[in-house]
């Protein structure tokens, strides 16, 4: 089975009366262990799409199973729970805790989240943070360290609970584009490191050569599907 | 919780002047509270005991019928000898009697023989009153300081206006003149003894002679007691001893009635205002930290709203967001009760050292402020409770924001 599934998705956004058609009649399926990007311009689709993937919104109508779980029938608290326990989440605007230092951020999760040990807590932040180079900045906070370092941050935050899915929409958004390189690939050497499945979202189509899988949005409606190999050859 | 904890203080911090100066007016609610709190409790508790221990006695026993018809000073309104034996055998039997003091009370006739006025006068026998109204002779002035007890019989202890108006002087001889309860007229000649200063509310202004003179002056063959002030070892029992003489005294067949000074003094009034004022002040506290923290607890959530997203797309689950600001707003009231009760107690000592004197009508009072622990903790509850309820509506509209929208908030 699948770890993604969506079935006929459609989801239709109604704002003072307009209603807008986000997502038209998509499925999809997704497997464990993949490295997928969704690309399209702005409106097509993937903010939408990732935001139904991980459970903080709901479809107008089909079906999305993540990891066997259909994510409609779940309530608030569920759905908060069926996040902690199953998906990472990296933003755009990276949304580290400002209060909090390198190391409580990536904590947080832990602490809100799971009951783990203090040792192994630490072990297992230090870990993260070394594999994506903040085991030095540990202790400063958000505002005295760059972009690219926040976002590597965010990453060990989306990896610190062992999620089977991490999500990242347009994670590489507002850094240049040496650092949106050097953030893609890390996401991807956390991805062969843990097996964790990565799917992110952007706008650029020169940062997803890495991606096994190239989904392309197109006004809700995915127009093209290219994976790595076919890229290659 | 402790992590919960940490947070909210950091989130706190994050707006360090915002947060000093709501804190400041929070302290500052606080140190009002407990200063004036402090000096209104200082201020009652030393009128309540000059009244009580110069005049009234903590609770007094008449024939029922008699504080009615008070101003009158009636004489057949009294308790005969047996009577008096029954009430004296209840006191005698209660431990938390200190002791009582039975009293003849009349009005009469002051004369110097040159000019005439009217007088109160309070019968009684020196060492049960000064048993009773401990702090009764600290009032009167004299004429041989080293006596044993502040009336002799033969003498009169005149009320300072009267003494006054009369241009009387230590040893002078007047005549008292009165209607015994028969309408049988009688004078005495007494000698002025000493000069008291008057106090606030009825007794404040009445002079004093012996028992034995009054029984002479009102041709009574058997003592007649108008009434019997109580002075109790603990004043802090008094309702629960009020209670028990009032069920002694209270069935229909008794012939008489007991009366707390609450009931008898006019100042009982104005304590009841005192109170009333602290009251008030404690509004005026938990207005200040409604206001404070629902202001800053929603300003707080709506600058976080992102904030609060990406919390709840990682899987906070609702209760924990709504714990987690509820615990933000306890904080603030924690840390500016400390604030306040740490400033509040420091003026209370500084006032403590320093003493304020001033006169209270015609008595001087000196405030030495001190707050009960109970007031203390009382604020203290008061505060964090009211902390914890301005919370709720902040954190609740945290709680229920959906991520997905909180995320897209600019």
């Amino acid at each position: 089975m699948s770890l993604i599934e969506l079935q006929n998705v459609t989801k239709i956004y109604d704002t003072t009366g307009v209603s807008v058609e986000a997502l038209k009649d998509i499925t999809l399926s997704l497997d464990k262990h993949s490295f997928i990007s969704f690309i399209g311009p702005s409106g097509s689709g993937k903010t939408t799409l990732l935001n139904l993937i991980g459970s903080l919104d709901k479809p107008t109508q089909g079906k999305v199973i993540v990891n066997g779980t259909d994510i409609a029938i779940l309530d608030r608290a569920e759905a908060a729970a069926f996040r902690g326990s199953t998906i990472g989440f990296v933003f755009q605007n990276f949304n580290l805790i400002p209060v909090l230092t390198v190391y409580e951020n990536v904590e947080y999760p832990l602490l809100m989240l799971k009951n783990i040990g203090v040792r192994d807590r630490r072990q297992r932040i230090l870990t993260l943070l070394e594999q994506v180079g903040m085991i030095d900045q540990k202790d400063k906070y958000p505002n005295q360290i760059s972009g690219g370092q926040k976002q590597r941050v965010a990453i060990a935050r989306a990896l610190v609970t062992s999620p089977k899915i991490v999500l990242a929409d347009e994670p590489t958004a507002n850094l240049d584009h040496a650092t949106a390189f050097k953030v893609i690939s890390i996401m991807h050497d956390m991805q062969k490191t843990f097996g964790t499945s990565f799917i992110f979202s952007t706008h650029d189509p020169k940062i997803v050569g890495e991606a096994e899988l190239i989904y392309t949005l197109e006004d809700g409606v995915i127009v093209s599907q290219d994976n790595k190999q076919r890229r290659q050859s | 919780m402790t992590n919960l904890i940490k947070i909210a203080v950091r989130n706190l911090f994050r707006y360090k002047r915002r947060t000093l100066l709501t804190s400041s007016l929070i302290a500052f609610g606080v140190v009002l509270v407990i200063v004036f709190g402090g000096l209104a409790i200082s201020f009652k508790t030393q009128m309540v005991g000059v009244i009580t221990n110069t005049a009234l006695g903590d609770l007094q026993i008449h024939r029922k019928g008699y504080v009615e018809s008070i101003d009158n000073l009636p004489l057949n309104l009294s308790l005969s000898e047996a009577e008096y034996a029954v009430v004296e055998s209840t006191l005698q039997a209660m431990p938390e009697i200190a002791a009582y003091s039975p009293r003849i009370k009349l009005g009469a006739l002051i004369s110097n023989y040159a000019q005439t006025s009217n007088i109160r006068l309070s019968a009684v026998r020196p060492e049960l009153e000064q048993a009773t109204v401990t702090d009764l002779v600290k009032r009167i002035r004299r004429m041989d300081p080293n006596q044993d007890h502040f009336l002799e019989p033969g003498e009169i202890i005149v009320p300072e206006n009267l003494m006054k108006g009369l241009e009387l002087t230590m040893g002078d001889e007047i005549v008292l003149i009165a209607t015994n309860k028969d309408g049988s007229v009688n004078g005495i000649p007494v000698r002025v003894a000493g000069v008291i200063e008057s106090v606030l509310g009825p007794m404040g202004k009445d002079g004093y002679i012996h028992f034995t003179d009054a029984m002479s002056l009102l041709r009574m063959e058997q003592p007649e007691i108008i009434e019997v002030a109580v002075k109790l070892k603990e004043f802090d029992e008094l309702g629960r001893v009020y209670g028990a003489l009032k069920q002694t005294f209270g069935s229909p067949q008794a012939v008489e009635e007991v009366h707390t000074w609450e009931q008898l003094s006019p100042f009982a009034s104005i304590a009841s205002i005192v109170d009333l004022l602290v009251i008030v002040v404690k509004f005026i506290l938990i207005s200040i930290v409604l206001v404070s923290i629902l202001n800053i607890m929603t300003m707080s959530v709506y600058e976080r709203v992102s904030e609060i997203g990406t919390i709840a797309a990682i899987g906070t689950p609702p209760r924990r967001i709504l714990s987690m600001f509820l615990v933000e707003g306890f904080s603030m009231g924690l840390l500016s009760t400390a604030g306040g009760m740490l400033i509040g107690l420091g003026i209370i000592w500084l006032m403590n050292v320093t003493r304020i004197d001033f006169k209270f009508g015609p008595m001087e009072v000196s405030l030495a402020p001190s707050v009960p622990a109970s007031e203390v903790i009382l604020t203290v509850v008061i505060v964090m409770l009211v902390s914890l309820f301005a919370s709720v509506q902040p954190a609740y509209k945290a709680a229920k924001l959906e991520p997905v929208d909180a995320l897209g908030h600019v």
